[in-house]
C-alpha cells in the first residue's frame, strides 16, 4: 500500500504512552507503538493456544471446536492446562490483546491531537467481554462461569445461561440493551440513508447540503438533530447497548438467582393497582 | 430555584442544561433504587453438565435457607406391632387398610390427624357417635387418599423412587394441600376480541409471574397432550404445533420451574431440549412425574367430584386436583428428599388400581 503524497505529514513523532521512540514507526500503513507490540504478541500466542485447544480436542470442524473454562470446583485457582487452564491463558490473552489495542488507538489520537472518543468506544467492547469472562466469574466465585471459545459452544453457553433464569427478556437491562441495539440500527439507516440522500440527488441536480438535510427532518418529524448530533446520538445509543448488556448478565446470577419475570412482582405490588 | 437545583450552581454544567450535578445524583438514586429489587453475593451454583455448557442449579443460599426451614418432617410415632388381630376383625368398615394390624392402623389414624387436621382432630373426618359411619364427605375422600398414597408408592416408584409420600408430603398440616390447582377459565372480560385474552397476558403466579397462558394444567395434567413442540427436523415438514401451543407448554415449564425451585437447565440442555441424550437424568423422573399427576387427577381427584361439597370446588365445578407444587413446594424433592414413608410401612401395600402405569417409557428416547 502506497502512501498518499499528503499522508506523511500526519506521520509525526511522539504521543506514545510507553516505550518513547522505541515503537514510534510505522509499518506500511500501520502504526506500531509499544502497544502494537503487545497486541501481536498476545494475538499471536492467544489464536496459538486455540489451536492448540482444538488440536487436542475431538474435532477440526470450526464449528465445534471448544476450549472450554474450567469447572466449577476449581473456583478462581488456575486449572490443570487441558481442563481448562488453557481457558484461563487464552482469556488473559485475549484481554491483553483488546487492551493494547485501545491504548495504540490512545496513542494515535495523541499524535494527531484528536479526543480519546474512538478508544472510549472500543473500551466498551472490551467492558463487555470482561463483565462476561472475569467481573460475573469473580462476583460467582469461579472462572468456570465464563462463557466458552467456540463458535456453537459459546452460543449453548449464551442459550443456558438465559435459561438458568427461565425468561431472559423480562430481564430489565436485557430490553433495555436490546432497545438500545435496535435504537443504533434505526438512527444508522436514518443517517445513512439521509446523507445517500443528499448526495446522490436526482439527474442534473446539484448536490445538496447539510441545510437540505436538515430541512428533510424539519419537515418529516418537525426536528433535526443536526450533522454533529448525529453522530453524538448515535455513539450514546450504541454504547448504551454495550453498557447495558454488561449490566443485564452481571445481574443474573451475582444479584439475582430466580426466573426474571418474578423480578418484575415490585411493579404488579405497586399499590396503585395491587 | 429548582431549575437552579438541577443545573447545579457549579462545576461545568451551564445553567439551564440538564441533567445538571442535583440531576446526575438523582438518577444515580434511581438507578441504584431499581438493584433494591435485587438479591446479592455470594450465590451458590451446582454444575449440571460438561464444564463452559452453563448446565447449572443456581440457589441463594439466604433464601434457600427458608425452604429448608419450611421442609422439616416431623417426627415419626414410634412404630406399631404389625402382629395382632387386623383392623377388619377389630373395627367395622375398614375398606382400605384392612390388612393392617389394629395397632398400625390406630398408629396411622393417629398420624394422619397431626397431618391433616391437627386442630380439628378425629371429628375432622369421623362422626364422633359411630367412627364407622361414612357420612362425612371427608372420610370419604380420605378413603381415596389412602388407596392413592398406596398407589403412588406401590406403581409411581419411576417418579417418587424408594422414598415415596405420606399424607404430610402435600398437606403439611393443612386439611387442603395449600397448593392446588382448578381449571382458570380466566377474568370476565368483554365479549369480541378486545376483551379475549385467550388465557394469556395476564401475570400469573402459577407461571413464575409471567404473562404465559394462566391455566396451562387442564390440557397437559388433567388432559393427556402431548408435551411436544419441537420439530425433528430441520426444516419445516409437517409440525403443527403452533406458537400458541408452544407457549402451553411453555407455562407449563415456568411452572415445573417455581415448584421445584430449579431452572430449566435442571432437566433440559437448552440447545436441544426435545433431546434425551442430551439432557439430565432428572427429565426422566419428571416424563414419570407428569404421568403421575395425571394418573392421580384422573383416577383418584376426579372420581370425588360427586363427594366433595360445591364450596371445595373450582369455579367450573371441577374438583380440586394436583400439580408439581402439590408435593414439591418450592424444593426439588419434597422435603428435600427426607423420606417419611420408610417410617411408616402401613402406608405401602397393594392399590387396588394396579395397572402397571410404569410399564410406559418415554416414547421419544429412541426418536429424539
Amino acid at each position: 500500500m502506497s502512501m498518499l503524497s499528503f499522508e506523511q505529514k500526519y506521520r509525526v513523532r511522539g504521543g506514545t504512552l510507553l516505550g518513547g521512540d522505541l515503537f514510534d514507526f510505522w509499518v506500511g500503513p500501520f502504526y506500531v507503538g509499544f502497544f502494537g507490540v503487545t497486541t501481536a504478541f498476545f494475538t499471536i500466542l492467544g489464536i496459538a493456544l486455540l489451536v492448540y485447544g482444538a488440536a487436542i480436542g475431538p474435532t477440526w470442524n470450526v464449528w465445534q471446536i471448544n476450549v472450554a473454562p474450567p469447572d466449577l470446583h476449581y473456583g478462581l485457582a488456575l486449572a490443570p492446562l487441558k481442563e481448562g487452564g488453557l481457558w484461563q491463558i487464552i482469556t488473559v490473552c485475549g484481554i491483553g490483546s483488546w487492551v493494547s489495542w485501545a491504548l495504540r488507538e490512545v496513542e494515535i489520537c495523541n499524535k494527531l491531537g484528536m479526543g480519546y472518543h474512538v478508544p472510549f468506544a472500543f473500551a466498551f467492547a472490551i467492558l463487555a467481554f470482561v463483565s462476561l469472562n472475569v467481573i460475573r466469574p469473580l462476583l460467582l466465585g469461579a472462572w468456570g462461569h465464563g462463557f466458552p471459545y467456540g463458535i456453537l459452544s459459546h452460543l449453548d453457553w449464551v442459550s443456558n445461561t438465559g435459561y438458568q433464569y427461565l425468561h431472559f427478556h423480562y430481564n430489565p437491562a436485557h430490553m433495555l440493551a436490546i432497545t438500545f441495539f435496535f435504537s443504533t440500527c434505526l438512527a444508522l439507516a436514518l443517517h445513512g440513508s439521509l446523507v445517500l440522500s443528499s448526495t446522490n440527488p436526482g439527474e442534473g441536480e446539484e448536490v445538496k447540503t447539510p441545510e437540505h438535510e436538515d430541512t428533510y427532518f424539519r419537515d418529516f418529524i418537525g426536528y433535526s438533530i443536526g450533522t454533529l448530533g448525529i453522530h453524538r446520538l448515535g455513539l450514546v445509543l450504541a454504547l448504551n447497548a454495550v453498557f447495558w448488556s454488561a449490566v443485564c448478565i452481571i445481574l443474573s446470577g451475582p444479584f439475582w438467582t430466580k426466573g426474571w419475570p418474578e423480578w418484575w412482582s415490585w411493579w404488579l405490588d405497586l399499590p396503585i393497582w395491587r | 430555584m429548582f431549575r437552579d437545583l438541577v443545573a447545579g450552581k457549579t462545576g461545568r454544567s451551564a445553567p439551564g442544561r440538564w441533567p445538571g450535578r442535583a440531576g446526575q445524583i438523582l438518577a444515580l438514586i434511581g438507578s441504584l433504587t431499581l438493584l433494591a429489587a435485587c438479591e446479592r453475593p455470594p450465590v451458590h451454583y451446582s454444575q449440571g453438565g460438561f464444564r463452559g455448557t452453563a448446565m447449572a442449579d443456581v440457589q441463594n443460599p439466604r433464601t434457600f435457607q427458608a425452604k429448608v426451614d419450611a421442609n422439616q418432617v416431623p417426627e415419626p410415632s414410634p412404630p406399631a406391632d404389625p402382629s395382632g388381630p387386623r383392623a377388619t376383625e377389630v373395627y367395622k368398615n375398614v375398606q382400605v387398610l384392612g390388612d393392617l394390624s389394629a395397632g398400625q392402623f390406630t398408629r396411622v389414624m393417629v398420624a394422619i390427624t397431626s397431618w391433616v387436621a391437627p386442630q380439628q382432630g378425629c371429628v375432622y373426618c369421623h362422626n364422633p357417635a359411630n367412627f364407622a359411619d361414612d357420612s362425612l364427605y371427608t372420610k370419604k375422600v380420605a378413603r381415596r387418599m389412602l388407596q392413592m398414597t398406596r398407589r403412588i408408592n406401590s406403581d409411581w416408584q419411576p417418579h417418587v423412587q424408594k422414598v415415596g409420600v405420606t399424607c404430610y408430603t402435600c398437606h403439611r398440616g393443612n386439611a387442603v394441600p395449600a397448593q392446588i390447582w382448578f381449571k382458570d377459565p380466566g377474568p370476565r372480560t368483554a365479549q369480541g376480541l378486545a376483551g379475549n385474552k385467550f388465557g394469556q397476558n395476564m401475570p400469573s403466579k402459577v407461571v413464575g409471574l409471567s404473562s404465559l397462558p394462566f391455566d396451562p394444567f387442564t390440557n397437559y395434567l388433567d388432559q393427556h397432550e402431548e408435551i411436544r413442540m419441537a420439530s425433528t427436523t430441520a426444516l419445516p415438514s409437517g409440525n403443527h404445533q403452533s406458537i400458541k401451543q408452544t407457549e402451553w407448554t411453555y407455562a407449563l415449564m415456568m411452572h415445573f420451574s417455581k415448584s421445584l425451585g430449579v431452572n430449566c437447565t435442571y432437566c433440559h440442555n437448552s440447545r436441544a431440549f426435545s433431546n434425551w441424550a442430551q439432557s439430565p437424568p432428572q427429565r426422566v423422573t419428571a416424563w414419570y412425574g407428569i404421568r403421575m399427576v395425571r394418573d392421580i387427577n384422573n383416577v383418584y381427584m376426579n372420581s370425588l367430584v360427586d363427594v366433595f361439597p360445591a364450596y371445595r370446588k373450582g369455579v367450573t365445578g371441577d374438583v380440586a386436583k394436583t400439580y408439581c407444587a402439590t408435593c414439591h413446594q418450592g424444593v426439588y424433592k419434597p422435603l428435600l428428599g427426607v423420606s417419611m414413608a420408610k417410617d411408616y410401612p402401613e402406608l405401602q401395600g397393594p392399590s387396588p388400581e394396579a395397572e402397571a402405569p410404569a410399564a410406559a417409557k418415554p416414547a421419544s428416547v429412541a426418536t429424539n
